[in-house]
């Protein structure tokens, strides 16, 4: 059954903007991206918002919802009370293009800083033999759909712009654990230079990214912590420490 | 101000899994690479794939070979399919998979460590790579990764990144431009700002994908508007068989936030049954007399099915696709539809909660979680989707070029002639692999003997005014509320299934609503206006659409993704036949063109008695070509 729903949408560009109240039809089992399209296609043509697949798949109709990050194809409208008015704002952690559209260069720059996988040499295409369980570590976070939602609550970044040139984030430090993991990747140093120059040293594990994720991956737990143990181990065990130092090599 | 002008040796439109392979190869050549996305990069279409890439590696079961992979999609396609393009695709794919393996990509294994690969509907043996149901996301990533992979080289080489390749994302192209009969670029503008761009390249790979947002119910995202379909037309290429579209018989309508959403056939596998408004389980008056000794004609029979598969006959709900979305449609036809255009598809009343969570995890998960809708509790309401279009831009085989136009390149969903008029599921993956790297192989053999050709200062002046034009119109119609009719028109009368006297109208109507979105107006600014961006892709899809009708008209036969009620049978003598659509500046214009004839070594793939049900006795009587 049709009711009627309180939206309050942040409209404005980089330099200004105010969040509006519209009231807007909504279905029976309507998520928050349908109502926001139907805003735009019957009160506020030129409203911009991203979006794509509508199935939770592509990650591109991120926003805040209620404050909280959220995909809005993802959020059902019953899931709030009949009285309840759904704000809806734009990724606090990014520059405002328009509405609830933000720039989210930042993290495409950060994927260029990663190095890319190494492939063995010897090993032609049609070759690589691996174990299930072996792939099924890199798998999980192979699953990751870029919505940038991690990034967006990073307390590292959401608030400390000048955090961002130290800091690849989320995204990118399960980008490094997936590498790090592959059974056949030759690059060497990966949790060092996460650390070293990826900024995984500021992590404080809060696990915010972990709660974000549409796609349930255990960022914190399988990604994060575990890359900072090895990193912990082999900085301040003593005999692993010397042990780089006489075969010259990182063991990371 | 002063107009934002790029130089390339090679322009990628789309970034879906076809344009990002294209773009790799021509930059592995060392040409100066520009891929264009629509939305932001990795963001395309080709995520939404769930089943895997069908490529005869062998791993699973060693009989598999390109011979029969190349037998099962020319069945699938009735035929039809270009049999030389289906042939490279059969005999490249596997090398595709595994070379993406060496960019990183990690797909589900064999108990000897090798790439698993899946049964899938029309091929003979397990021949999918896959990774679980997200398979399209694996293959962007991994080549959004190739890509930035490509650009750490450039940038070690040169110390600029975006040197050799570089992606310019949320961009629209509204004109693919050429100068003195030869492509010379492409036109267009940023969506976030609005502001206008030139490319000036002498190759154009058109990547660009689907146009299921023609119809009002798709399993397409937005970005499915036919654009490359229509900018090729536009520049003067031929569309090729543009009557085949895919429809799945069973996509949700209802609740809006799931529309188009497909229901796996397991569904009705499972026990799911498909009744109307009255209540009735409608699939017994549908059994066709071919299949009635195979199909229960009764409710107890079918039901004692799911239990006893030897002694019973299947339930009618398990028909092939094509009888279940006729008799869906005809009982939606006939009033006796829920109040939404769909049937009712109910698995909640025949099998407990915790069967139906155990059984389809994914399904039950999917819907609850996007739609609140419980199907272990309620039925779904289901109806024909449009999924997938076979017809596209006719290009040669071995090059992906475009007929009739230099330097302009297509691959992928965009590209007619692979899939003849049915696609088996499976096959775009590696589709778009394939052709999407002999697009990039085209543009650099094409390049090696023709240099940049210049935009003339008049061809920018009138893409110009083109974009400029719905600002200045004044009240004028709204692009929403066109597009809203648009799909109307082409779901009810050129839809899954087709009567000459329904195509017709709806050639008339397209042209009327063609008319109206002359005078489109746009509000607000150029800065993200999703108003003035569907302007555009308004125009684009009504080409299309026109291309589809008048094509779906003139094949006065069924055959696979095109089925006329009013000529239901298969014609032999319409499989020696594609529809080449052109456009004039005005109008498209549909001509028949004669399918070129098998050599002879791929003739001989098949036994004579199967071909028989599909040639002409004089064709099987020549035996192919040679």
């Amino acid at each position: 059954m049709a009711r009627n729903v309180k939206l309050r949408i942040w409209r404005g560009d980089s330099k200004d903007g105010a969040l509006k109240d519209v009231t807007v039809e909504a279905n029976e089992g309507e998520v928050v991206l349908d109502v926001i399209h139907r805003v735009q296609a019957t009160q506020m043509g030129d409203l911009a918002v991203r979006w794509n697949c509508k199935a939770g798949k592509c990650g591109s109709c991120s926003m805040e919802i209620n404050g909280k990050p959220r995909l809005a194809c993802m959020t059902q409208v019953a899931s709030f009370g009949d009285d309840e008015t759904i704000t809806v704002t734009p990724l606090r952690a990014f520059p405002i293009i328009k509405d609830l559209v933000t720039d989210v260069s930042f993290n495409y720059k950060k994927a260029m800083e990663v190095p890319a996988y190494e492939h063995p040499k010897n090993l032609a295409p049609g070759e690589a033999r691996m174990e299930q369980i072996d792939v099924e570590r890199s798998q999980e976070f192979r699953k990751c759909i870029e919505c940038f939602l991690c990034q967006d609550v990073c307390h590292v970044v959401r608030d400390h712009e000048e955090n961002k040139k130290s800091f690849a984030g989320p995204r990118f430090f399960i980008r490094i654990a997936e590498l790090d993991m592959h059974p056949l990747d030759m690059l060497k140093n990966r949790k060092k230079t996460a650390q070293e120059e990826h900024g995984l040293g500021m992590c404080n594990i809060t696990k915010c990214c972990t709660e974000v994720c549409p796609e349930h991956i255990k960022i914190t737990d399988n990604a994060i912590i575990p890359m900072k143990e090895r990193v912990a181990d082999i900085k301040y065990d003593p005999v692993r420490w010397l042990g780089t130092k006489i075969r010259k090599r990182e063991g990371l | 101000m002063t107009l934002e002008r790029h130089k390339y040796d090679v322009l990628v439109i789309g970034a879906g899994g076809a344009g990002l392979r294209a773009a790799v190869e021509a930059r592995e050549a060392g040409l100066r690479v520009a891929i264009i996305c629509k939305s932001l990069f990795g963001k395309a279409h080709t995520v939404m794939a769930e089943g895997g890439a069908a490529a005869s590696m062998g791993n699973v079961n060693d009989k598999d070979s390109w011979k029969v992979h190349f037998r099962d999609t020319m069945r699938g396609g009735k035929f039809l399919s270009h049999y030389r393009m289906a042939e490279l695709h059969a005999k490249e794919s596997p090398d595709r998979i595994w070379e993406l393996e060496t960019w990183g990509a990690l797909f589900d294994r064999t108990k000897e460590g090798k790439i698993s690969q899946r049964n899938f509907g029309g091929h003979e043996y397990p021949r999918l790579a896959h990774v679980g149901d997200r398979t399209g996301l694996e293959l962007i990533r991994t080549m959004q990764q190739k890509i930035v992979a490509l650009q750490q080289k450039d940038g070690r080489e040169t110390g600029d990144m975006e040197s050799g390749i570089k992606v310019f994302a949320e961009l629209t192209i509204t004109d693919v431009l050429k100068e003195n009969g030869k492509i010379a670029g492409a036109y267009g503008y940023w969506r976030e700002s609005g502001e206008e761009v030139l490319f000036e390249a002498p190759a154009v790979v058109i990547a660009t994908g689907g146009v299921g947002k023609t119809f009002k119910i798709t399993s397409n995202s937005w970005e499915g508007t036919g654009d490359g379909h229509a900018l090729a037309l536009k520049a003067g290429a031929n569309l090729v068989d543009m009557e085949f579209l895919q429809f799945h018989p069973t996509g949700m309508v209802w609740p809006p936030s799931v529309r188009g959403i497909l229901v796996t056939e397991s569904v009705r596998g499972e026990g799911g049954v498909l009744t109307n408004n009255l209540g009735e389980r409608f699939m017994f008056k549908y059994i066709p007399d071919v299949f009635k000794d195979k199909y229960a004609d009764n409710e107890a029979e079918a039901d004692r099915w799911y239990v006893d598969q030897d002694n019973n006959r299947r339930p009618p709900e398990l028909l092939p696709r094509d009888e279940v979305a006729r008799a869906i449609n005809a009982e939606v036809k006939a009033g006796r539809g829920t109040e939404h255009g769909g049937v009712f598809l109910d698995v909640s009343k025949r099998i407990p909660a915790e069967v139906i969570k155990k059984r389809l995890p994914s399904m039950w998960h999917q819907f609850y979680e996007l739609a609140g809708v419980d199907i272990t509790k309620e039925a779904m309401e289901v109806g024909p989707t449009c999924h997938y279009i076979m017809g596209g831009v006719e290009v040669e085989p071995e090059t992906a070029a475009a007929v009739g136009v230099p330097g302009l390149f297509a691959a992928g969903e965009v590209a007619g002639g692979m899939h003849g008029s049915n696609r088996l599921g499976g096959n775009s993956l590696s589709d778009l692999l394939v052709f999407g790297r002999r697009a990039g192989m085209g543009a650099i053999e094409y390049l090696k003997n023709n240099g940049a050709n210049p935009v003339s200062d008049a061809a920018i002046a009138k893409a110009k005014a083109k974009i400029q034009a719905p600002f200045d119109r004044q009240g004028g119609e709204n692009s929403y509320s066109l597009h809203a009719e648009l799909q109307e028109v082409t779901h009810n009368l050129v839809g899954i299934i087709r009567t000459g006297s329904e195509i017709k109208e709806a050639i008339e109507k397209i042209a009327e609503i063609r008319k109206r979105s002359a005078n489109v107006a746009v509000s607000g600014g150029r800065v993200f206006n999703p108003g003035f961006h569907l302007a555009f892709d308004l125009d684009n899809m009504l080409l299309v659409a026109e291309a589809t009708a008048k094509s779906a008209i003139t094949r006065e036969e069924s055959r696979g993704g095109h089925t006329r009620d009013d000529f239901p049978e298969m014609d032999t003598k319409w499989r020696q036949v594609n529809l080449i659509s052109s456009f004039d500046g005005e109008k498209v214009n549909i001509r028949q063109q004669a399918l070129p004839t098998y050599p002879k070594e791929l003739f001989d793939l098949f036994d004579i008695h199967e071909l028989e049900k599909y040639m002409t006795p004089e064709e099987t009587s020549k035996g192919g070509t040679n």
